[in-house]
């Protein structure tokens, strides 16, 4: 079936059976490497995209259900704060989870521009990091709250 | 000329062409057998290559871990990077520096050091020469081999060595494509493999019919003896097909775990290869001290799954991998093919943080064997998650018990560390231990045990001498010979069960003689740089508020020098203890001597206390009669955001000692800081990790 939807502000339509992952769209299909399998089990959160501005994780997700809806993917946010605050707190060592999380980041810094710390590892309960980066992490999202609230274009 | 004792990887490299080449665009290619593998360490290389030369670092290209392209060093594991390439880059770099300006000084009538190098241009005091290295480079003979006797720049000449300088690498990660899964090439195919259930186990029945069904979508099966590998055009097709094909397959001769075998205790009277080291067994007068510790088999278990590429063309087969280690797997491939290695190029490509061997090699053998059937096409292979936990090896579990011998006062006067764990590194080498390489028709016999030598650190050994005043001491090794599943190197090899069992035996020690766990400590310890760490972590973490034992809340301490060689650790932990371990705070003080880059060394330490924290608290490798059993992140839980402490760590500076390798330096100091700090807050004191809720309870009942 062919199915059309929005990807980081271009309207996409692809080719494929209505119970393909929409991980493998994006990746395949479309070239966008920045969500990433990990484990196909909503378990580690490498693979968040945004529908609609919420999080989902897009290795389960199908994607006929994503007909007419909007993705953004990490590629969209290469100018936002949020990567530019995990480059200043180098919050980062193998980086394999970090584009899930910065969706997830992003996520939550569109609804809540001022999180405390409790807010963000709320927001962060999906994701997973195996080198233990995640105080620096953290630190970077609140690091790009304060340059958002400062006026950068988020 | 007096002998100069060569760092390994220019004994085997001795060439600094092969290292260092001047290209267009004044860049500096700078080419190195380590990789990246999430510490940092291209960036680290290049900082020292930059300043040696006196180059911006901007100019340096890195060229790394490609066997038709960079220098032969080994694995990038054991924390040796730094100590090794980067003494072995910065040897080099002084070599090539060295050659250009004496040459250059020859040309001119002056002395060398009337020459100024900035930014690659040649001056001579203000004004510039007309010359730089990449116009005067080909001027000298870049292929004679390094000796070790250029003159190497002052510590306190520095400006790019010591500075926080960004990782190179991180931008690419955080916004697209960057790693090894990422890689698109014509005509590729998605493989995907029917796993054998175990060595020795025979296919007896598969019906592909049903697979192909499944797949819903065109689908090649390959299949050579047990070996069977799914590959189509379309990734999606080809993982339905491998998700099915285990409910397809009938498997006859499979081997049988038992659930007792997930225990450290299960390794006690397996058979083994046992070695003594240290000092011959005494009969020592006084108070005996004895306790048994352990810790459970614990995953690589990389956030993504091992992934490979290959493509056989020409007769030649170039693998894209992940691997720590590309030419031992070159080799290791050669052998397990039958081909010569220079018919395989290996290439690095960055992939998920290992942390060790996991399966990065065994998924490069499954590409190539793929490949080579189905020539001129790029095969891409990725394993599925529960494919990455169930044949991955991992690190084995170890039992330590620690026999002291006090004198009156309660100081050592004989130790005894006796040791029981399956091999701690099974690296393929010249084939052995690739798990495809069990399914082919003529199967790899069973690799034959080894353990790294003493000299190197040990395996199931590292760390197991105390750097304490203990008196006579020694190690009583068993080598168990067949573990229930394979096993090799998981960052610290046998250092985290050790320190973890030295450093809880000081506090019991301590405990004994009734005086404070870091007094004692201090008492029994010369090594000034070893006092140094414990004193400040201590400080940091204002240990003299430290209470009475029982409450509920917890202070300990743990301390290590990695191998005893590399960089110093002590570790400071806070923890409250109800029903399970709530862990608040770590402090770390550590000594790497001359450190490259302050910022990723933080790093290091920082990431090496949370995965420590999680093998502690939460991991272990739990197997059912199929195998391993702890197949997905909610059977093999790791440290979540919700339970990371606060973290400062501190490097004591010593620039003016040679750099330490500490990528693992805080791992076993932190397993101990916690177990000391759980038993403080419970007033009991649990011996065997993980400290599960299992074990906390199981502790307050007693």
């Amino acid at each position: 079936m062919s199915v059309a939807f929005e990807v980081n502000g271009r309207t996409v339509s692809v080719q494929a059976n209505e119970t393909t992952p929409l991980l493998d769209v994006l990746r395949n299909e479309l070239g966008l490497k920045g969500a990433r399998y990990g484990c196909g089990l909503e378990q580690c959160g490498s693979c968040m995209v945004l529908l609609d501005g919420e999080p989902v994780f897009a290795c389960s997700r199908e994607v006929s259900t994503v007909t007419g809806r909007c993705i953004t993917t990490v590629e969209a946010l290469a100018d936002h704060p949020l990567v530019q605050a995990f480059l200043d707190e180098q919050a980062g060592q193998c980086g394999y989870c970090l584009s899930g999380i910065v969706i997830s980041a992003k996520a939550l810094l569109d609804r809540n521009p001022m999180p405390e710390r409790a807010d963000i590892i709320a927001a962060l309960e999906p994701h997973l990091c195996r080198c233990g980066t995640h105080h620096r992490i953290i630190r970077a999202i609140r690091r790009a709250a304060g340059s958002i609230r400062e006026g950068a274009p988020a | 000329m007096s002998a100069v004792t060569l760092p390994l990887s220019v004994v085997n490299n001795p060439r600094p062409d092969r290292w260092i080449r001047f290209e267009q665009g004044r860049t500096v290619r700078l080419s190195v057998g380590k990789v990246e593998i999430g510490q940092g360490v291209l960036t680290a290389l290049a900082q020292i290559a930059a300043e040696e030369l006196d180059v911006g670092l901007d100019r340096i290209r890195m060229v790394s871990g490609d066997t038709g392209a960079a220098p032969d060093e080994g694995s990038t594991s054991s924390s040796l990077s730094i100590e090794v390439s980067g003494a072995s880059v910065r040897l080099i770099a002084a070599e090539v520096r060295n050659r250009v300006l004496t040459r250059l000084a020859q040309r001119l009538n002056c002395a060398p050091e009337d020459i100024a190098v900035v930014d690659g241009a040649f001056f001579r005091g203000e004004v510039p020469t007309g010359h730089d290295y990449w116009n005067f480079a080909g001027e000298v003979d870049l292929a004679r081999e390094a000796d070790g006797t250029a003159p190497r720049k002052p510590v306190e000449q520095y400006r790019v060595v010591g500075t926080p300088i960004a990782r190179l690498d991180l931008p690419a990660k955080l916004t697209g494509a960057a790693f090894i899964h990422d890689m698109v090439r014509p005509d590729m195919l998605h493989a995907r493999l029917l796993r054998q259930p175990s060595r020795g186990a025979r296919l007896a029945a598969f019906d592909e019919a049903a697979v192909r069904r499944a797949a819903g979508g065109e689908l090649r099966i390959l299949r050579r003896g047990n070996f069977v590998a799914l590959a189509s055009p379309n990734e999606t097709t080809a993982q339905r097909a491998a998700v099915a094909a285990p409910l397809h397959a009938t498997w006859d001769n499979v081997r049988r775990l038992e659930p007792v075998q997930q225990e450290a205790a299960w390794l006690l009277g397996q058979p083994s290869d046992d070695r003594r080291h240290g000092d011959p067994p005494a009969d020592v007068a006084g108070e005996v001290f004895e306790a048994r510790y352990s810790r459970g088999y614990v995953a690589h278990a990389a956030i993504g799954p091992s992934c490979a590429l290959a493509e056989y063309r020409d007769g030649h087969l170039t693998i894209w991998t992940h691997s720590q280690a590309v030419y031992p797997l070159r080799n290791s491939l050669a052998n397990v093919l039958g081909r010569t290695p220079e018919t395989i190029t290996v290439r690095h490509v960055q992939g998920p943080g290992c942390y060790g061997h996991n399966g990065a090699d065994d998924v490069a053998l499954d590409a190539a064997l793929i490949a080579l059937e189905m020539p001129d096409r790029c095969i891409r292979v990725q394993w599925r998650r529960e494919e990455e936990f169930a044949f991955e090896p991992v690190g084995t579990a170890q039992v330590v018990h620690i026999r002291a011998v006090l004198d009156a006062k309660g100081r050592l006067r004989d130790w005894t560390a006796e040791i029981w764990a399956a091999t701690h590194v099974q690296r393929p080498a010249m084939g052995g231990n690739m798990l495809a390489h069990e399914a082919l028709p003529q199967p790899a016999p069973e690799p034959r045990v080894t353990e790294p030598a003493e000299a190197a650190g040990g395996g199931g050994t590292r760390n197991a001498v105390p750097l304490y005043d203990v008196g006579t001491r020694r190690i009583l090794h068993h080598l168990v010979l067949r573990a229930p599943v394979r096993t090799s190197a998981l960052r610290g090899l046998g250092a985290p069960a050790n320190v973890f069992a030295i450093e809880c035996a000081m506090d019991e020690l301590a405990e004994r003689v009734g005086e404070d766990p870091v007094a004692y400590r201090l008492s029994i310890l010369s090594n000034p740089r070893a006092r140094r760490v414990i004193e400040r972590a201590a400080a940091m973490a204002g240990w003299q508020r430290r209470g009475q034992a029982g409450s509920g809340q917890g202070l300990g301490i743990g301390f290590a020098q990695y191998k005893n060689r590399s960089a110093y650790a002590a570790v400071v932990a806070e923890v409250e203890v109800e029903r399970e371990v709530r862990l608040n705070r770590v402090w770390c003080a550590a000594d790497a001597g001359l450190v490259i880059n302050p910022d990723g060394a933080r790093n290091q330490l920082e990431g090496g206390i949370l995965q420590s924290a999680s093998f502690t608290l939460k991991e272990q490798v739990r197997f059912d009669e199929q195998g391993i059993s702890s197949t997905d992140w909610s059977l093999y839980p790791i440290l979540r955001f919700s339970e990371v402490p606060e973290i400062t760590c501190e490097l004591i500076e010593a620039n003016d000692q040679p750099s330490l390798g500490m990528g693992e330096c805080t791992i076993g100091p932190t397993a101990a800081a916690i177990g000391n700090a759980v038993a403080h807050a419970l007033g009991t004191r649990i011996r065997d990790l993980p400290l599960t809720r299992e074990r906390i309870a199981a502790a307050l009942l007693t």
